[in-house]
């Protein structure tokens, strides 16, 4: 469980990120099409070279809703209720996938964070992305 | 059969000929240990682990961690056959150690992380995917011992 401390610290980090979503995200997103190819079957609908339009937006898009889901974790259910909906019922992507991303993502912060992704801040955010991905599966089934 | 291309063994072996073992190899263990701190449950003997602080300056860890780092030296040496090269070491980590398997991708992603953050936008989604299938190959080599 997050403790209060780790939310506060993991509220402030995404505050100061929302303004370079849309490099964190596509990178997140890019790492994560190349490490894992397996992932690439989601979009065969949009353009994922690096650095196209729509990898900068769709990353853009998921880090956004990552900075909001943590403005007030306790809320994360009732904040992720509509993309909850849009993942079961619409996109269906096998949960094991938020995994890769949510690892992807790590990576991206530690290269943009440098020695400021400390393991205090990586635990934390570890944790959070979990709790996040474990809300987002919760109407699969 | 593992098939490295020229530019994977090229991107490891970058990798490993510029590694600091002495920084990276500390890092990387206390990072496991204070982001997973069930890993801890194999470093009974090695003093105080009580929080983030105590880990990071404890010495027994810091010299483990290089240890473990050059553990994987010989892969880099024999990427063609890992598998063969690492059979004695999982039996080792198997009927020694007792480690439960899972906790070698846990080790390898925080090794990762390490040196993303060390390299920082150097450590590209190309350099990252050849780095992490060589981990893997190292992780997979590691657990085949146990039965």
């Amino acid at each position: 469980m997050l403790r209060d401390k780790e939310k506060k610290l993991i509220r402030e980090l995404w505050e100061r990120l929302i303004p370079v979503a849309e490099d964190i995200g596509s990178d997140a997103l890019l790492r994560m099409l190349v490490t894992f190819p397996g992932t690439k079957t989601y979009f065969s609908h949009l353009d994922i070279r690096p650095r196209s339009a729509h990898l900068r937006s769709h990353g853009k898009k998921i880090v956004l809703a990552i900075a909001e889901g943590a403005k007030d974790i306790s809320q994360l259910t009732v904040t992720l209720a509509p993309l909850q909906i849009l993942h079961a019922y619409q996109l269906r992507i096998t949960p094991s996938n938020f995994k890769l991303f949510s690892h992807c993502m790590l990576v991206a912060l530690a290269c943009f964070l440098g020695e400021d992704f400390t393991p205090v801040t990586h635990a934390a955010m570890d944790k959070y992305l979990s709790a996040f991905a474990a809300v987002l599966a919760e109407k699969y089934r | 059969m593992v098939v490295w291309s020229e530019q994977e063994r090229s991107i490891i072996n970058s990798i490993f000929a510029s590694l600091d073992y002495d920084d990276i190899g500390p890092k990387a263990l206390c990072r496991c240990l204070i982001v997973y701190p069930w890993t801890q449950r194999y470093f009974g003997g090695f003093g105080n682990l009580y929080n983030a602080e105590a880990i990071k300056t404890n010495p027994m860890i810091g010299a483990h961690g290089i240890k473990v780092l050059h553990g994987l030296d010989r892969a880099v040496k024999n990427m063609d056959d890992i598998k063969n090269t690492y059979a004695e070491l999982s039996v080792m980590h198997s009927e020694k150690l007792h480690i439960d398997p899972d906790n070698f991708r846990l080790l390898a992603d925080c090794l990762t992380i390490v040196i993303a953050a060390k390299m920082g936008t150097a450590f590209t989604a190309d350099i990252q995917a050849a780095f992490q299938k060589f981990l893997s190959v190292v992780v997979n080599a590691l657990g085949r011992q146990y039965h």
